[in-house]
């Protein structure tokens, strides 16, 4: 049944008795034509740009738990396209571009609200990093501004903008386009969707081995039977590594671990995202009033999604200093996601060294704006054969040949991003 | 009004103080020992706020931290907290509290009209509509946004501070009821160091609200010996204290409410103290939470724990209502209806869910000698009055029968608190018959005692307590000899059955789960149809338990719900993960005395306040600050910095290069090691000679780049950009310890030791001479040893500016009276001290690659045109991976210098043929030509060695600028070097 | 707030320790251009045991491999590294 204001009135009136289920959940069959393993955003925005757009639907999403879990239920929300390097910020804009249209292309309310995302610079050369930053976007058509500080102040009005802060905002750059998202709709309202083309999203079914023939994957082994395939597309951020393995792969990335908080709910108090050029926090409210924090990931190898409380502090110790007022604000809830952290810190989509074996991975912390994107740009490579222009330069072997894509220069110890 | 509700005597309130408050702009009183919650009991209040979706009108439902529904605001300007449990501030004189999410007022809500509209905005409602383009939910989300959030937001900085301390024992215990005081006693006899915790104000937990009698003494009699007892055996003891984190490795972090919420702090300024407390061995003993049960209207003002019911009577001298019935599943509640009796409450009844078999016969006879209970009895529905409960309606063998109350007393049985044990990582066993999980299987060796391990009789409570303290302490190897459990005579007691399945005919819509954000019976069966089973997919699509009160009282309840939907037991439909806070923790506890100013260091180098004496603008290069220009009467910081770089061009300057890094590297095999660091060899340097180094990353890209100097036979010094001197310091480390740890060398950090100012211009020899001591200043790339104005120094001949140049070092703390003597000296010549913007235009100028300019972390060293100083006997750090590929790409972004062929060039800029056109490479200095008209920057170019004459444009669309520029050598000064070379 | 037992201060919290590398990257440059770029740029990425190189950066500074849990972050084995031995 289509969302919509009418049929929610119309439903409403009879008890809400007739929503059908959001996606089905078959029993897995014993072969596809493509099997996506992985039920996060990516994975689901693959299978469904796989149908929509390429007209294959023989596609199952195997996912370990319940869609959504690892990482598309973890992140902060934030959408944005505002980077450096130009394969990235053709990337993410793109992808960007795909938010723009999600709520009613999937029919389903993904809440993308628009309201600004901000990079505050706190000295003259940050001014300088950003107006850098925002010239090569707009030499690439992406929106970027330059704001005064007193412009800045007029946005954020509980922003400390004095000149004897630790860190003075002397002004910023803005991606008017950028803001958030619900994160959980946009695994549900993709997973409903790949539904209704056909697809099998197949949840509780965790992959246990890749079965080879002569060096060609040809399916997987799972806690729910076997499951052959013409094509096998890994897309398991934070997980990437212990997949790849079952085809005796070793690749470029390795599992961190990246905190974030929110506080309680209260009336509307900060209504644009805001990050730093200097420090690493980011700040935005949700639209239940939450405060939404985060700041740096805990900088060692981890797969269990539970956080030291020492870089909790100096991530709210940050914040306030940026937003004094939020000292009184109580903490709620904090949580913790596995990224698969890549040796430059960009995407990898590619096909692998094994015959129908495919890697989307090494997302780091900035997979969910790319989720649209990502999935657009996956699909485009396992139904085509080839990658899109936009997704070639994230190639696996670029560690190899030099071509790494490296935002902030720092090299590939995972741990320096 | 008030006197009616205050119990005559009785309770654990100090009668001798009384307390003025606020609530909602009305005076009222109460006494020391009220938490606010009692208080506004005894005064009569009975609304307390609005629910956040559809402002129904909520009472009081606890007395304790799980209290979703009560909240204020307390305080005001810079100590205003919004979202504050009634039931968890304990009154102070001049409390200003206010209610939340209503709008005029508390008692005429108008945004109660979304009860109106409630059958159309049910669970996730918003994911099926509001849809269209972007531009359009911006302005759904206006409206949505206003009416969301509970409290308002603080508009000030916080009025006070907050502190953090570390500390350690053998043994924590979390919770000082009759379990953690036993567990306490036990361990501490045994000769451990014992620490105790607990939220609330004073010590007993349950026996607050529930007195009784241990060891013969009253409960009050011993808490009170207990904790005399653990004063005098060392114990600390923490109260108002909450255990929020369980972290790895038996770290538990406590948040001590030293003032309360809103109120101006007593004790020096602290508001709250952070606790990290690292601990031998943890006991929980943090007791259970009641569960209330599902009826319709079961959210209505009225319909309270019976536990909390009881402890308002017994500790609070408080009657919660008029007239009561108490609905039950379970024995403990009664003690609440004899309570309730005794303080003068009519009791209508008891209604308990339970066939008669099943209730303890010694209780089922006491209470029938005074009031009529009802067994097998099904609540269905509240009825209710002017928003209000006003009676209870139940189903007895499927016949309905009404108990008229103005107060609902409910238990579905005690849950236990098990919050800590799963953040630190455990199991949970499932009791079908009671619907409570128990903790098992801690991964850390937690030891759950008490009420949270499943135990709900007294005597049961105690002993578990005490022997979980006695295993805490001998595990520590601790065993002296504690003596005997204290002796508790408990009757037995029923712990009752679940009660998660409303009567047959509720009316499912007003069956409420979570009262806070609204969920109801209804609201899960519907994400049940549509498909959101997973318990993580139900919590996030319906918003159960993620309210301010972290599901306390609904989760299991929603659990068991999505468990009947399933048709599979609850254990196997899996559980939501316990992470911290227990409780939410405010903000500034976290961040402790690093607030503000000190979110990070300041480092100040050793003439800061010589350079603050002229107030200049400071440039944060790291965490520190160096001063950018001296800015004379009438100066602007770009003249300024001009005239600093003439001055420099035509006399001399001295700079303070003081944060450069240092590295001393002395051993027989000090040039070995720095041939495995540097990319350029250094062997071949004669004692007293020096050279410009750099460095690449593991990678291959360059790091940084520095000089070095033999400065004896086997003694180096090695200096690096400022920002890059810790990456320097650790990889000489990693080099040195991890990747060679056979040679024999050491290198010392010695950035701090020594400062350093650069003197620069065609004078600035003559400077040297008059003040250098005990040698003849050296020749350009040469050292030497002397003294200059009577402290040892060591002078390095090298150009930066372009300038004959010499870099003084002396020890720090020397420096003060150093830059004194240069600055008097060469001001005697016409020359003047110069900041950074000097020094970047002076570098500029003469093309120097620059770390954190042309040195982006992505520049090979031939990108930098740096490749024939690259050692061709290879062997260090990057050699290697520049051999990639992607290192030879002739279309690589090269080094180049640009010059304006007009205005000034925007630093940043993107290279264009032409604005629209494809980026061919970006500006990474903008600067001027010092000593006549002109423009000149350095940039990155694709394939730009190969490109010098073409014309492009330095385009910068954020700041409207654009310049035609022409490519050409970086080295715009002198470049053959005249000026410093001998 | 894992507590690493360094060789020369004892016990100490995580806070005070970096993270550097698992030991299998650790490579000399002096070696081959394969070797570096696998040990360098590819990862066993274990979940479970791992052997690491940590720092005691803000401690005595010295350098120590240990064998951590990835999940349980359990911590054996630790033992110094560096020329001091």
């Amino acid at each position: 049944m289509k969302y919509s204001a009418f049929n929610l009135f119309r439903e409403g009136l009879a008890g809400h008795k007739g929503w059908p289920q959001a996606w089905r959940d078959p029993e897995p069959k014993s072969h596809y034509d493509i099997v996506v393993i992985g039920g996060g955003g990516h994975g689901l925005t693959t299978a469904y740009y796989l149908a929509s757009l390429h007209g294959v639907n023989k596609v199952a999403v195997l996912e370990r738990s319940w869609i959504g879990g690892g990482n598309t239920g973890r992140n902060t929300t934030i959408v944005r396209s505002n980077y450096r390097q130009p394969e990235l910020h053709a990337l993410m804009e793109l992808s960007l571009k795909r938010w723009e249209g999600m709520s009613d292309e999937i029919n389903y309310n993904v809440m993308f609200s628009q309201r600004g995302a901000l990079f505050l610079g706190h000295s003259d050369s940050d001014m300088l990093q950003l107006a850098q930053k925002g010239d090569a976007m707009r030499a690439d058509g992406i929106d970027a501004e330059l704001m005064t500080r007193d412009q800045v102040a007029k946005l954020i009005p509980l922003l400390d903008v004095s000149p004897t802060a630790r860190y003075p905002v002397q002004g910023g750059l803005i991606q008017r386009r950028g803001g958030t998202a619900r994160h959980d709709a946009v695994a549900w309202g993709y997973a409903r969707a790949a539904d209704r083309l056909g697809v099998d999203i197949i949840q509780q079914c965790e992959v246990m081995g890749i079965d080879m023939v002569g060096g060609r994957a040809t399916g997987v082994r799972t806690t729910r039977g076997v499951i052959g395939a013409d094509k096998i597309a890994i897309c398991v951020a934070g997980h990437s590594g212990r997949v790849a393995a079952m085809a005796g792969l070793r690749l470029p990335v390795e599992s961190h671990l990246l905190q974030a908080f929110v506080s309680e709910p209260v009336k509307p108090m900060i209504d644009t995202v805001i990050m730093t050029q200097s420090l690493h926090c980011y700040i935005s409210q949700s639209d239940k009033g939450e405060i939404v924090l985060g700041g740096d990931p805990d900088a060692y190898p981890t797969y269990s999604q539970r956080g030291a409380p020492h870089i909790i502090e100096k991530a709210a110790a940050e914040a306030l200093a940026l937003v004094p007022s939020l000292s009184r604000l109580r903490m709620l809830r904090s949580w913790a996601g596995t990224t698969d952290m890549s040796f430059d810190g960009s995407p990898i989509i590619d096909r692998t060294p094994v015959d129908g074996l495919y890697l989307n991975g090494g997302w780091c912390y900035g997979g969910f704006k790319a989720t649209p994107g990502s999935g657009f740009l996956y699909a485009h490579l396992l139904a085509t054969g080839e990658s899109h222009p936009v997704a070639a330069p994230f190639r696996l072997d670029r560690f190899e040949t030099g071509h790494t894509i490296d935002e902030p220069g720092v090299g590939p110890m995972p741990q320096n991003r | 009004m008030s006197v009616m509700w205050r119990l005559a005597d009785g309770g654990l309130i100090d009668r001798t103080k009384p307390v003025r408050f606020r609530f909602d702009g009305q005076a009222m009183t109460g006494y020391a020992g009220d938490t606010l919650a009692s208080a506004l009991l005894a005064n009569g209040v009975r609304l307390f706020g609005r629910s956040f979706k559809y402002h129904r009108p909520r009472g009081l439902l606890s007395a304790g931290v799980e209290e979703p529904s009560a909240l204020v605001g307390a305080g005001v300007g810079g100590r205003f907290e919004p979202n504050t449990r009634a039931t968890d501030l304990f009154l102070y004189d001049g409390l200003d509290a206010v209610s939340q999410n209503r709008w005029p007022s508390l008692s005429f809500d108008a945004m109660a009209v979304n009860q109106l509209i409630a059958p159309f905005i049910p669970a996730g409602f918003y994911y099926k509509t509001f849809l269209g383009p972007p531009s359009l939910w911006k302005l759904y989300e206006h409206a949505i946004r206003a009416a969301a959030g509970l409290g308002k937001p603080p508009q000030l900085p916080d009025a006070d501070a907050y502190e953090r301390r570390a500390a350690f024992c053998d043994v924590l215990v979390v919770g000082a009821g009759p379990a953690g005081l036993s567990a306490a006693l036990a361990a501490a006899r045994s000769g451990a160091r014992v620490a105790v915790c607990d939220l609330d104000a004073r010590p007993g937990g349950s026996l607050l609200g529930d007195p009784a009698t241990i060891a013969d003494q009253s409960s009050t009699d011993w808490i009170a010996s207990a904790i005399a007892e653990l004063e005098a055996l060392g114990a600390r003891l923490l109260f108002r204290t909450t255990a929020f984190g369980f972290y790895d490795h038996n770290m538990v972090y406590l948040a001590e409410r030293v003032t309360e919420p809103g109120a101006k702090p007593t004790s020096g300024d602290i508001a709250q103290r952070m606790w990290r407390m690292r601990a031998g061995a943890v006991v929980l003993a943090q007791g259970a939470i009641e569960r209330p049960l599902p009826f319709a209207e079961n959210d209505r003002p009225g319909v309270m724990l019976a536990g909390a019911a009881r402890t308002y009577v017994n500790r609070f001298a408080v009657k919660p209502g008029s007239s009561a019935v108490v609905a039950t599943s379970a024995d403990d509640a009664y003690g609440a209806a004899f309570s309730l009796d005794k303080a003068g409450v009519k009791i209508a009844g008891i209604a308990d869910l339970r066939s008669e078999d099943e209730i303890s016969p010694a209780i089922l006879r006491r209470a029938r000698e005074r009031f009529e209970v009802v067994t097998g009895a099904h609540p269905r529905a509240a009825l209710v009055g002017s928003g209000r409960a006003k009676g209870l309606e139940v189903l007895v063998d499927g016949r309905a029968r009404t108990f008229e109350a103005d107060l609902i007393a409910v238990s579905g049985g005690l849950n236990p608190s098990v919050h800590l044990h799963m953040q630190a990582g455990g199991g949970l066993d499932w009791n079908p018959r009671r619907g409570v999980f128990t903790p098992v299987s801690p991964r850390q060796g937690q030891l759950s005692a008490g009420a949270c391990a499943g135990h709900t009789i007294l005597s049961d409570v105690v002993a578990d307590g005490w022997r979980a303290g006695l295993e805490a302490a001998s595990r520590l190897g601790f065993s002296a000899a504690a003596g005997a459990a204290p002796v508790v005579l408990s009757e037995p007691l029923d712990a009752g059955v679940c009660a998660f399945a409303p009567a047959p005919g509720a009316h499912l819509k007003t069956v409420f789960v979570d009262p806070q954000n609204d969920v109801t019976m209804s609201d899960l069966d519907l994400a049940w149809r549509e498909g959101y089973r997973s318990v993580e997919h139900m919590k996030r699509y319906t918003t159960l338990g993620m309210a301010t009160d972290q599901g306390k009282t609904s989760n299991l309840m929603g659990l068991a719900r999505l468990a009947l939907n399933e048709g599979r037991p609850a254990p196997d439909v899996g559980l939501t993960t316990f992470r911290p806070p227990f409780t939410p923790t405010t903000l500034g506890l976290w961040v402790g005395e690093d607030a503000g100013f000190h979110v990070t260091p300041l480092r100040r180098a050793p003439l800061y306040e010589q350079h603050a004496a002229h107030n200049p603008p400071w440039q944060a290069v790291g965490y520190w600050r160096r001063p950018r220009a001296y800015i004379r009467p009438g100066e602007t910081l770009a003249t300024a910095a001009l005239r600093e770089a003439k001055t420099v061009r035509e006399r001399v300057g001295i700079t303070d290069v003081s944060t450069l890094g240092k590295f001393e590297v002395s051993g027989p095999d000090a040039a070995a090691l720095l041939e495995k660091v540097l990319a350029t060899s250094v062997s071949k340097l004669a004692v007293g000679r020096g050279r410009y180094t750099f460095m690449l990353r593991e990678d291959g890209f360059v790091n940084d780049d520095g000089t070095v100097w033999r400065t004896g036979e086997t003694r180096f010094l090695l200096t690096s950009s400022t920002g890059g001197a810790d990456r320097m310091a650790q990889l000489l480390s990693y080099v040195r310890n991890v990747l060679y740890p056979e040679l024999k060398v050491g290198v010392a950090n010695v950035q701090e030791h020594y400062a350093a100012v650069a003197v620069a211009g065609p004078k600035a020899r003559e400077v040297i001479a008059k003040l250098f001591e005990g040698a003849d200043p050296p020749r350009h790339m040469s050292s030497a040893r002397g003294s200059m104005a009577g402290v040892p120094a060591l002078i390095l001949a090298a150009s930066y500016s372009g300038e004959r140049a010499f870099e003084v070092y002396v020890a720090s703390h020397s420096a003060p009276g150093v830059w004194a003597a240069l600055e008097a000296a060469s001001a005697d010549l016409g020359g003047c001290a110069y900041g950074l913007e000097a020094l970047e235009i002076l570098r500029v100028e003469k093309g120097h690659v620059e770390t954190g300019g042309e040195i982006d972390g992505r520049t090979s060293a031939h990108d930098l045109c740096l490749e024939k100083m690259l050692n061709p006997r290879g062997g260090y750090m990057g050699a290697l991976a520049q051999t990639r590929p992607a290192f030879s790409d002739p279309n690589r972004l090269q080094f180049v210098g640009i010059e304006s062929l007009g205005g000034p060039i925007p630093e940043g800029g993107m290279l264009v043929e032409r604005p629209g056109f494809a980026v061919q490479g970006h500006v990474t200095a903008a600067g001027v030509r010092v000593l006549e008209p002109g423009y000149v920057g350095l940039a990155l170019l694709r394939g730009g060695r190969a490109r010098e004459g073409e014309e492009l444009m330095a385009h910068s669309p954020t700041r409207t600028m654009t310049a035609r520029v022409r490519v050409c050598s970086p080295v715009f000064h002198d470049p053959a070097g005249e000026r410093y070379r001998d | 707030m894992m507590l690493i037992p360094c060789p020369y201060c004892g016990p100490r919290a995580q806070s005070e320790f970096t993270f550097d590398r698992p030991v299998e990257a650790i490579t000399r440059p002096d070696g081959s251009a394969p070797e570096l770029i696998r040990n360098l740029f590819t990862r066993d990425n274990p979940k479970g045991p791992s052997r690491e190189l940590w720092r005691h950066t803000y401690g005595c500074r010295s350098w120590i491999t240990l064998t951590r849990d990835t999940v349980t972050h359990e911590i054996s084995d630790v033992t110094p590294v560096g020329a001091s031995q």
